[in-house]
């Protein structure tokens, strides 16, 4: 499964979550499958959807937290496993999209090729760790992590589509922030 | 300034959300602060972690030392300044005037001026006039902008 279909997907299993896309392909492939003021799109800052989850997640336990992140942007940040480890907050899923390339740059490799992402966050220490591969069925996997109590990590392992041109977030920052804020 | 009225002076301000990464100088305060700060892993981290409490309805502070503006710089920039994402920045100002371990020295010379190359402003303290900083700060935090706070070597006892 590539990883729009990936992203669709996800999104039809969403209520009323908040959800932080990670720079790149996943803020706009999120942007143009199903916009919401719910959806914080990161427009730069690689590595941090996953620290704003975070922190949104300590602020308001009453908010359900996802993050769609992807494996070049945990691989910026990889200590944010260990801070989710230990503050453990039972309002996070991290969903990791793991094509293994920086897609939105031309598809250059990340190192997710010869690691794998979800032992990580289970030796930082996290509770629910699942991993599926790209044929596995993703939307019952996330629904199961969405109803449990967190923190989750759900890597999925998907494909790559080299036509991929999706279009940009076409909202204004201050507006994406200003709605979720309000939301 | 003591870290106890600094703490309390932060507290009627409203901020109520702590991150960052420790410098010796900032030691007093994160004490003071105690389970209310929250140990980030990186500088820029702490901005991400700040960010997310910001939009959860948060005021967030996050302390450094000068040495993690190098780390901060992108999400201060393609995070903060371009949402309207206000955060209190206290910084620890090592290399002040030249004199510090060789590491301290290159951006103790220019970290006002880095921050002021971005937008952001921000005064040097060195004890009471902390309590003035933190008023200027919060109207800018009001604005939706940062604010940097640097600290000289005995500002917080």
């Amino acid at each position: 499964m590539i990883m729009r279909d990936a992203i669709a997907g996800l999104l039809s299993a969403v209520k009323d979550e908040y959800i932080i896309c990670a720079n790149g392909f996943i803020s706009r492939d999120t942007f143009n499958a199903k916009d919401r003021p719910r959806n914080f799109y990161m427009l730069g800052s690689m590595g941090q959807a996953s620290s704003m989850g975070l922190g949104l997640a300590i602020a308001d336990p009453r908010k359900k937290v996802v993050v769609f992140d992807g494996d070049g942007n945990l691989l910026m940040n990889l200590g944010i496993l260990a801070m989710i480890a230990q503050i453990s907050p039972k309002n996070l899923i991290h969903v990791v999209l793991d094509n293994e390339c920086y897609d939105s740059t031309g598809g250059q490799p990340t190192v997710s090729s010869s690691m794998d992402l979800s032992e990580a966050a289970k030796g930082c220490g996290i509770k629910n760790v699942v991993r599926k591969g790209p044929s596995e069925d993703i939307v019952a996997a996330f629904r199961d992590c969405l109803a449990k109590e967190g923190p989750g990590f759900l890597l999925l392992k998907v494909g790559r589509d080299p036509s991929e041109k999706t279009p940009r977030v076409n909202i204004e920052p201050p507006e994406i922030a200003a709605r979720f804020k309000r939301s | 300034m003591d870290a106890q009225g600094l703490k309390k002076s932060l507290k009627e301000l409203g901020f109520d959300f702590f991150t960052g990464v420790p410098c010796s100088l900032l030691g007093g305060i994160i004490r003071a602060l105690g389970d209310d700060y929250i140990p980030s892993v990186r500088e820029d981290t702490a901005l991400g972690l700040a960010a997310g409490a910001y939009l959860g309805g948060r005021k967030p502070c996050v302390l450094m030392q000068n040495s993690g503006i190098g780390y901060s710089l992108n999400v201060l920039t393609s995070l903060n300044l371009i949402y309207d994402i206000p955060v209190l920045l206290m910084i620890s100002y090592r290399g002040f005037g030249g004199k510090d371990a060789p590491e301290h020295i290159i951006m103790g010379k220019h970290c006002v001026e880095l921050m002021e190359a971005i937008g952001i402003s921000s005064r040097v303290c060195s004890g009471q006039d902390l309590e003035s900083a933190l008023a200027e700060a919060d109207g800018q935090i009001k604005n939706g902008k940062p604010y940097a706070v640097f600290i000289r070597e005995g500002a917080i006892s």
